[in-house]
């Protein structure tokens, strides 16, 4: 039984992204207890897939890794991974949450040595790279993951491989009884940060995702353009694994869209600009982007950086949402449109398109189990008349890092102060 | 305010969208379009000649005052109704209504291009549905044949002779409507009154809008 040492006076963090972290640190680091409850196998969620963050172009694993000393220095936060919260019960100040949590197979005593990787044979598609590769299935999420430990994927029980995988294991780390369990926690406040997913792009039809395999989304660029990514940082598009030196991005694909997502997603006109970077690192003069757009939306203080990618001729932007994606022979997509600037239509070929996805909230059409007030669009909003659960990050709107990290520290402080009323009713 | 201040303000009073809200149909949603391009870009009809102006542009230009070329454009004509760029607006603006209402505007008072075919088309379609309340599909054919003179409609007339032998073996076209016979709707007075009814609805409306404005 996985034990967890909570009292009405525990602040419970859903969501262990960057600002379901950020929320528990700023929490712990105050004096508070608190448990942080993360669904995936490690830390970090969406941030820590990223290649480089904009507006600095540095790399995520570096403020990972900085938020990791903090938590690991931390004796007040209790990390649950693998788990989802699956009620709540009771009201401000004193709730009752029950929490399901999914089976590792690999306890402690993994060093993260590799073995029961190499000992298994069957392959899983990688959710960490968006499924753009395959891994074994026993595997590390990721080179950062937190905690450094591995996973046996649950459809290897019961097979002579997880058989395997438990042979190749020198310090007895792996557990094949392990069970799913559910347990039930005391919570004085809950601070909601379970995060966003990219919108559904086979749901936009004529941009043809799902059926042009040189159609990507930008998460999956993120991954194309990474080091520790399938195609080892090199961009190189999926249907030949040619060099993609031509690369087009499609603003707004879902967001501003009655028939998609109502909100302008905020992140992904500046996501794109950044990406033009990736190109241009990765090819130089050869490496040519074009952004196809509505308007650039590169709120505050981005306008520099928006100035800078504008001032780069390797860079092309045309103001006109595509209306249709279409393949030519060579398997290169084909954008279609009408330009706004001019009114003429185009049909222009690139090696590789790359939707802007907007963002949906994790929680959209999910039954919360809590009474949580949500806008048009899914967000988590403030219910006053039920104060004691505070959303944080992506999961209350469409937030970059720097604006997902100023979010979660105020979801912090209003629990805080909730748990501080409690400790003092009690004294 | 003063003359000149008023004579200034004037000259920036954009009339022609104010115009358009109130007279055309679906007219007030001219000002939600925020110029995207997926409406122009998903437009089968581009692919012709016919094409002066894509719907987005044609809301720019009415935003933009330009009441000549917007209601003496042939584009609003070359609309398919094919509903594209109605499903597909990330505004919702109906596009397909929104470019049939100035049609219908831009002939009401009489700016529309004239010998538009698909103008002529609407026109003798409507006067020819309404008079007996349905289609005399004979008289409807011969009108738009003989539109560029009667050369020009025998020549026509004998290119689709197959197609009309085959219309009335299978029973779907009767020659005596030629002779001003052949199917009508049982109460062609009520047609008529219902018709007179609407029309008279229809100018109320928009007289009282006006007023409104």
């Amino acid at each position: 039984m996985t034990s967890v040492v909570a009292t009405n006076q525990t602040i419970l963090v859903v969501g262990g992204g960057i600002s379901g972290m950020t929320a528990a640190l700023e929490a712990a680091e105050t004096g508070k207890q608190v448990v942080l409850v993360e669904k995936n196998p490690y830390l970090g969620g969406r941030t820590v897939q990223l290649y480089r963050y904009f507006p600095k172009m540095c790399h995520p694993t570096c403020g990972l890794e900085i938020n990791l000393r903090r938590l690991k220095a931390n004796p007040r936060i209790q990390v649950l991974t693998l788990a989802e919260v699956t009620g709540i019960r009771g009201g401000r100040g004193n709730y009752s949450v029950s929490v399901k949590l999914k089976p590792r197979y690999v306890n402690e005593n993994c060093t993260a040595c590799g073995e029961c990787g190499k000992a298994v044979e069957t392959e899983i598609a990688d959710a960490f790279n968006y499924n753009l590769g395959k891994i074994k299935a026993a595997y590390l999420p990721s080179n950062m993951a937190y905690p450094q430990r591995y996973v046996i994927d649950a459809s290897i029980i019961g097979t002579p491989d997880a058989e395997r995988a438990k042979a190749a294991c020198k310090y007895g780390a792996v557990d094949l009884d392990d069970k799913e369990e559910v347990i039930t926690l005391n919570a004085g406040a809950i601070v909601w940060a379970t995060g966003w997913k990219p919108y559904d792009a086979e749901k936009i039809v004529y941009y043809g995702y799902g059926r042009f395999p040189n159609v990507v989304t930008n998460v999956e660029f993120e991954r194309l353009a990474d080091p520790h990514g399938p195609t080892g940082g090199r961009i190189l598009r999926p249907s030949d694994g040619k060099e993609a030196k031509n690369v087009a991005f499609i603003q707004c694909a879902g967001s501003r869209d009655e028939n998609h997502l109502r909100h302008c997603s905020r992140f992904c006109c500046m996501g794109s600009l950044k990406q033009t970077h990736y190109v241009q690192e990765a090819y130089g003069d050869a490496g040519k982007s074009t952004i196809y757009y509505i308007d650039i939306r590169a709120i505050d203080r981005f306008e520099d950086f928006y100035q800078k990618v504008k001032a780069n001729p390797n860079v092309r932007f045309v103001k006109s949402k595509v209306a249709r994606i279409t393949e030519d022979k060579d398997g290169n997509p084909v954008c279609n449109g009408v330009d706004v600037e001019g009114y003429k239509r185009y049909a222009t070929a690139h090696d590789l398109v790359v939707l802007a996805l907007g963002m949906e909230p994790s929680v959209k059409g999910v039954d919360i189990p809590a009474e949580v007030m949500s806008d048009s669009s899914g967000f988590v909003m403030a219910d006053p008349a039920n104060a004691g659960i505070f959303g944080a990050g992506c999961a209350t709107n469409a937030l970059d890092v720097n604006r997902a990290v100023q979010s979660a520290t105020a979801a912090a402080l209003r629990a805080i102060q909730v748990v501080n009323k409690v400790a003092r009713a009690e004294a | 305010m003063s003359d000149l201040n008023q004579q200034m303000a004037n000259r920036y009073k954009n009339n022609f969208l104010k115009e358009i809200e109130e007279q055309a149909e679906m007219g007030e949603w001219v000002k939600m379009c925020m110029q995207c391009g997926l409406c122009s870009g998903s437009c089968p009809t581009n692919f012709q000649a016919g094409w002066d102006h894509p719907p987005q542009e044609i809301f720019m230009m009415i935003r933009a005052g330009k009441r000549d070329e917007v209601l003496s454009s042939g584009s609003m004509w070359m609309c398919t109704s094919c509903y594209n760029c109605y499903v597909r607006c990330p505004r919702k603006v109906p596009v397909t209504h929104v470019m049939h209402g100035i049609a219908e505007y831009a002939y009401r008072i009489g700016r529309a291009p004239k010998n538009q075919p698909t103008q002529h088309l609407s026109k003798t379609f409507w006067d020819n549905a309404t008079k007996h309340g349905r289609v005399n599909e004979v008289k409807l054919t011969q009108s738009l044949y003989f539109k560029d003179g009667i050369g020009a409609g025998i020549k026509k007339g004998l290119e689709m002779k197959d197609v009309a032998l085959g219309l009335v073996k299978a029973g779907r076209l009767n020659p005596l409507e030629a002779l001003g016979m052949g199917h009508k709707c049982k109460d062609v007075d009520g047609i008529h009154k219902m018709l007179a009814k609407a029309r008279e609805l229809e100018a109320q409306r928009k007289g009282r809008d006006n007023k409104g404005a």
